[in-house]
């Protein structure tokens, strides 16, 4: 009896909280989907009588973005234009890495692995500044290009990491083995390892496209006008000031920002919730 | 076999070939990474305001900043957003992560639905709460309209509770985070153990209190070292739900930092500043990672 009991208090307190945690969603996608007369006489979950998408249309392609009304469509390409190499080259990048540090050591490869691992850590404010002035020297200041470079090196550390840590689970007597039938180190990486990494490359492609996709420092610090990804466009727009504010408009806009990486969790979150987890749990 | 040698047997190339292919994400690191900590220290020990310069002015940007009522104030909203931030951030995940052990029928769709929120970005997170938070048509008019006429709910523009608002979007997006994590370690515990505790006749709770938690040390450990990153990094929540005001009351280091360096001109207040974020995460995290090295090599 006490243990029914016990059972319905816990379902009560689980299902409770997933309400809490959708709550926010709701809101944000009902709010949307009202016109502003509706949002100012009804309250936040009241359902509308009105299902209108004109906010989603001008929120991607007329809202005021500061002195710009063009909408977030062209921030949304810009961070298309970003996340693509960022991804790519910082997941290939750790992918080697974590080869040579798991089964190539050499003198020295640990206290490299410590340094690269601090990257992890490292509060960004840091290296706003100089990156800033070394950005301009390289000519790729306020350029997306400029955005993938800093992407690529201050996500180095994660997705090595990631695959440092994988790497080092598959056994040594594998690449013994291939040695002594005369295969050489890339050889070993591109017959061997490779095939053997999908978990792995899924969860830093994951990884990696949902921090570049939700950044805002690089984004606010290093970019301008036309190269803004979607969580700038998404803070200026929220934060024009404008006569009316429009929520519906806002919360629209919202949507738009975070869709990818809602789609990306919805379909592949197990991935997802391994990086989260990976990162951590192994440190 | 010790490594040298492990080496002696490789040919010519292959001993170079990982330390080649290693050097460019090495370089990368050393210089953008290390040399950038180096050079932004020096830029706070210059007079560089609006423009960088060589100029050395010893401790004054520094002298600056401590008697800044502003960085204070970051100080102190870092110090109630980290705690509060932290505190119910693992005691809400721990608990939910500990009912979700108790085999819990649709266990993956309730772990999607506390998780999805980090999947968002901070900006998203912060211009939602900033609708439902709005004094006026956000959550006060809904509890008007329950019928709470005197209810009244104006953090988001109340300069004391301001930052409190930051808790409350922070702590919705990252104690599913927390969740995981515990339900992960939870999952490695083993069975037997709860077993024999529960033959003795420990009831449930005592052996998680007792047993369970203590066994989960390390995931506690390595989740605060997250979380207290997080919180002193924290910048696009708190620009995306307060801006920092009203005022200044919801300044945060990473906020204070980026409006001197980049809107005020004041660049070496700035690289001061960013300085004194790098000092509190290297105290928690250098010893952290110090012994998870050491551990894993004894181990």
């Amino acid at each position: 009896m006490a243990n029914t009991l016990g059972r319905i208090l816990i379902y009560t307190v689980l299902c409770l909280t997933a309400f809490y945690y959708l709550l926010p969603l709701y809101v944000m996608f009902i709010t949307s989907v009202k016109g502003l007369e509706e949002i100012r006489s009804g309250n936040l979950l009241s359902f509308p009588t009105d299902i209108s998408f004109a906010a989603w249309g001008k929120a991607w392609s007329s809202a005021c973005t500061g002195v710009e009304c063009r909408g977030l469509s062209s921030y949304f390409y810009n961070s298309v234009r970003m996340v693509i190499p960022g991804v790519l080259i910082s997941t290939a990048l750790g992918a080697i890495n974590g080869y040579v540090l798991a089964k190539w050591r050499f003198k020295g490869s640990e206290i490299i692995f410590a340094m690269i691992l601090f990257g992890v850590f490292m509060p960004f404010q840091v290296l706003l500044l100089p990156m800033a002035q070394t950005l301009g020297w390289m000519g790729i200041a306020s350029s997306t290009t400029g955005l993938v470079f800093v992407h690529v090196v201050c996500g180095l550390a994660s997705t090595t990491l990631f695959f440092r840590n994988y790497y080092v689970g598959i056994p040594d007597e594998l690449i013994k083995a291939a040695r002594l039938d005369g295969a050489g180190f890339w050889r070993i990486f591109f017959k061997i390892i490779l095939p053997m990494s999908t978990p792995i490359i899924m969860v830093t492609l994951i990884w990696q496209f949902t921090n570049i996709w939700n950044d805002f420092l690089f984004g606010v610090v290093f970019s301008a006008g036309d190269s803004q990804p979607i969580t700038v466009g998404l803070n200026n727009l929220a934060n024009t000031s404008t006569s009316v504010k429009e929520y519906n408009v806002d919360m629209a806009a919202a949507i738009i920002a975070a869709l990818p990486t809602i789609l990306v969790y919805v379909f592949a979150g197990k991935y997802f919730v391994r990086g989260l987890t990976a990162g951590a749990v192994k440190g | 076999m010790s490594i040298s040698a492990q080496e002696a047997h490789y040919g010519f190339t292959e001993r170079w070939l990982p330390r080649l292919v290693l050097a460019p994400s090495f370089l990368l690191t050393l210089i953008f990474l290390y040399g950038f900590i180096i050079w932004n220290c020096y830029l706070s020990f210059t007079t560089s305001r609006l423009m960088p310069n060589l100029t050395w002015a010893g401790l004054a940007q520094y002298q600056i900043l401590f008697e800044n009522e502003r960085w204070w104030v970051a100080v102190k909203n870092l110090f109630i957003f980290a705690s509060l931030f932290i505190g119910s951030g693992m005691a809400i995940g721990i608990g939910l992560a500990i009912f979700l052990d108790q085999k819990i029928r649709g266990e993956g769709i309730l772990r999607t639905i506390y998780l999805y929120p980090m999947a968002l970005s901070f900006v998203v997170t912060g211009t939602a709460w900033k609708w439902m938070l709005n004094p006026g048509l956000g959550l006060e008019k809904l509890m008007h309209d329950w019928g709470f006429i005197h209810f009244t709910f104006d953090w988001l523009v109340n300069s004391e509770m301001s930052i409190y608002t930051v808790v409350i979007a922070g702590v919705w997006q990252s104690s599913g985070f927390v969740m995981a994590l515990f339900l992960a370690g939870l999952r490695g515990v083993d069975d037997s153990i709860i077993k024999a505790a529960q033959i003795d006749g420990a009831s449930l709770p005592r052996i998680y209190w007792k047993i369970i938690l203590p066994a989960l040390r390390p995931v506690f450990f390595s989740t605060l070292m997250i979380l207290s990153h997080i919180a002193i990094k924290s910048f696009d929540l708190v620009m995306a739900l307060t801006g920092g005001g009203p005022g200044f009351s919801s300044v945060v280091p990473a906020t204070f930092m980026y409006a001197m360096a980049f809107t005020r001109g004041q660049m070496g207040v700035g690289a001061a500043s960013s300085m004194m974020m790098l000092a509190t995460v290297a105290a928690l995290v250098v010893p952290y990672l110090y012994s998870e090295l050491r551990g894993k090599k004894n181990g």
